[in-house]
């Protein structure tokens, strides 16, 4: 029996339904804000570590609770609202902030069947969420009523509209191979793609190119340091988020973790095979597969932050440069090279007419 | 009443009532604001008629990028309130002549409407089989209906290539960086070492 169609068993079908959707939504969000916690912990750690220091290492054992104590000092402290700001519109965009950085886990495939909501245009749902995002950033930034913060917003709005073009093509080069726009199915199209012994697009030169340009490109959506330009406390104090306090600013922080979490998991859907093992061969397959999902995810996340401690600030017109210049017109040669290709192969014929 | 009921009255009421406070909102920027929420919840209409692939094209294209661009423009613009109320009285029966014929048009068209019966196209009901409705989409779109589509293609970019025209200037006097010719650049030709003399300088 189902996990839903146990609830349903118990209460009827339209409020089981209901019940068990709700118990797997908080089975999904919990885990991740607990998750979030201990990326912040691994992140701050990691860069500890490549500049010779140690890192939080006093609250709880090894310094685990830090993100815990930081929280609890954030929601005791007083939510400033300032005199001039539109009060509405600014508490609203951290609440919007976190809400859609939740909400794409929804169709995130965490292992065979593991998924809450399976959708077939599972991709495009993604995409659309992640281009939502920039709604809680300019939001904020126009709300605040501050210089600081209405640059921080403008500065990020341009840069994920711009970088969300390339990303689309990136997009539309893997859901051809896998000729679906369902997760599932593209992480099980990539079992044994190459060669027939390796599992991942990763392995195949054609997308290769694309893996690394949607991994900067990933960087570049999640205002993650090289292009963390909407924050840029150098010039900018902290960009958007300058007047919030407390909660508020604890959401933007959680939300914007949560992202960064989201895209280190959607790297390996798309490239590196999701919860299959690395090489399609039996014995891997005996442990379970959101062990390597899991594997993978941490991964990401180490490379992430390994980013982080080692490449300086990009400049604005740099940024916009790479985006719209390099990747846009790259990514687009790309998707037609790799459409090229699968028609000379005849990938397309198995399609219905 | 089922979810799908409750959930197509919730959507439409929204989006009726937010389509409404766009026009009557005091700051533009919470206009736009409106206007995001009413394409939100007119996606969720499509998703209430299985037309999923529509709805997430309609958040990504109109609330992802579209409304973004609003947004920014109503943002920078200094937005005189008194001018544009004082232009209310002069315009209004023009705007109310406007909304009338399109409610009459509505009337029109829903009332000689017999309701789930009345596809346009006959042959063209339900997906055929082994396909789900994005793939279908796609197969019509990029066959029978690939001149319409191309043309739709090219009216968007030659407006794309009107606003660069129109917009695009080359000011003189500007430093520009030119990355190739830096990334070119060697030790070999950017440095000289030089040994000067006991009081004399180095050329440079």
């Amino acid at each position: 029996m189902t996990f839903t169609g146990f609830f349903q068993g118990l209460f009827g079908a339209d409020l089981g339904w209901f019940l068990a959707t709700l118990a797997l939504i908080l089975l999904i969000a919990f885990p991740v804000m607990v998750g979030v916690a201990f990326a912040v912990y691994a992140d701050r750690k990691i860069w500890a570590a490549m500049q010779l220091r140690r890192g939080p290492n006093v609250v709880g054992p090894f310094g685990l609770l830090q993100t815990f104590a930081d929280a609890a000092k954030l929601f005791l402290q007083e939510t400033i609202i300032p005199s001039g700001a539109s009060r509405a519109v600014f508490l609203l965009a951290p609440m919007i902030t976190f809400v859609l950085a939740l909400v794409v886990w929804a169709v995130m495939p965490f292992d065979a069947g593991v998924v809450l909501a399976d959708l077939n245009v599972g991709l495009l749902y993604v995409f659309a969420v992640s281009s939502m995002g920039v709604y809680g950033i300019i939001m904020s930034g126009w709300a605040s009523n501050s210089k600081y913060a209405f640059l921080g917003g403008l500065r990020s709005a341009a840069q994920m509209v711009s970088y969300e073009v390339s990303m689309g093509f990136i997009l539309v080069a893997v859901m051809m191979y896998a000729q679906s726009l369902n997760l599932s199915d593209i992480v099980m199209s990539q079992k044994g793609n190459v060669l027939g012994i390796l599992n991942g697009n990763i392995f195949n030169p054609l997308l290769f190119p694309m893996a690394i340009m949607f991994f900067i490109t990933a960087l570049a959506e999640t205002n993650r340091p090289p292009f963390d330009l909407p924050e840029a406390e150098a010039e900018l104090v902290a960009g958007y988020q300058v007047e919030y306090s407390s909660m508020a600013f604890a959401l933007f922080f959680l939300g914007e973790y949560a992202n960064i979490l989201f895209m280190c998991a959607l790297i390996p859907v798309l490239f590196l095979g999701g919860w299959l093992p690395p090489v399609d061969w039996a014995p891997l397959y005996w442990i379970p597969g959101w062990i390597w999902f899991l594997a993978k995810l941490f991964f990401m996340f180490f490379v992430f932050a390994w980013v982080k401690a080692t490449v300086p600030r990009y400049r604005y017109d740099q940024l916009m440069r790479i985006g719209w210049k390099v990747f846009l017109p790259l990514s687009l040669f790309w998707v037609v090279v790799v459409s090229g290709w699968l028609m000379f192969t005849g990938h397309f014929d198995t399609i219905p007419a | 009443m089922t979810t799908a009921v409750f959930a197509f009255y919730l959507f439409a009421t929204v989006l009726l009532v937010s389509a409404v406070l766009v026009i009557t909102a005091r700051n533009p920027v919470h206009s736009v604001l409106w206007l995001i929420v009413s394409f939100f919840n007119a996606a969720g209409l499509f998703v209430l008629l299985g037309a999923e692939f529509l709805a997430m094209l309609l958040v990504i294209v109109y609330v992802g990028a579209v409304a973004v661009l609003f947004l920014f423009v109503v943002m920078m613009l200094d937005v005189d309130f008194a001018t544009l109320r004082s232009g209310m009285g002069r315009y209004l029966p023009f705007g109310l002549a406007v909304a009338g014929v399109i409610l009459g048009e509505i009337l029109l068209a829903t009332s000689g409407w017999l309701g789930g019966a009345g596809v346009a196209f006959p042959g063209l009901g339900v997906p055929p089989d082994g396909m789900s409705n994005t793939q279908w989409i796609g197969s019509q779109l990029y066959t029978r209906y690939v001149f319409i589509f191309a043309n739709s293609g090219l009216v968007l970019l030659v407006s794309m290539i009107g606003a660069i025209v129109l917009t695009h200037r080359q000011r003189l006097g500007t430093k520009r960086q030119d990355v190739a010719a830096q990334v070119a650049r060697t030790p070999a030709n950017a440095t000289r070492t030089t040994q000067p003399a006991l009081g004399q300088g180095v050329e440079l």
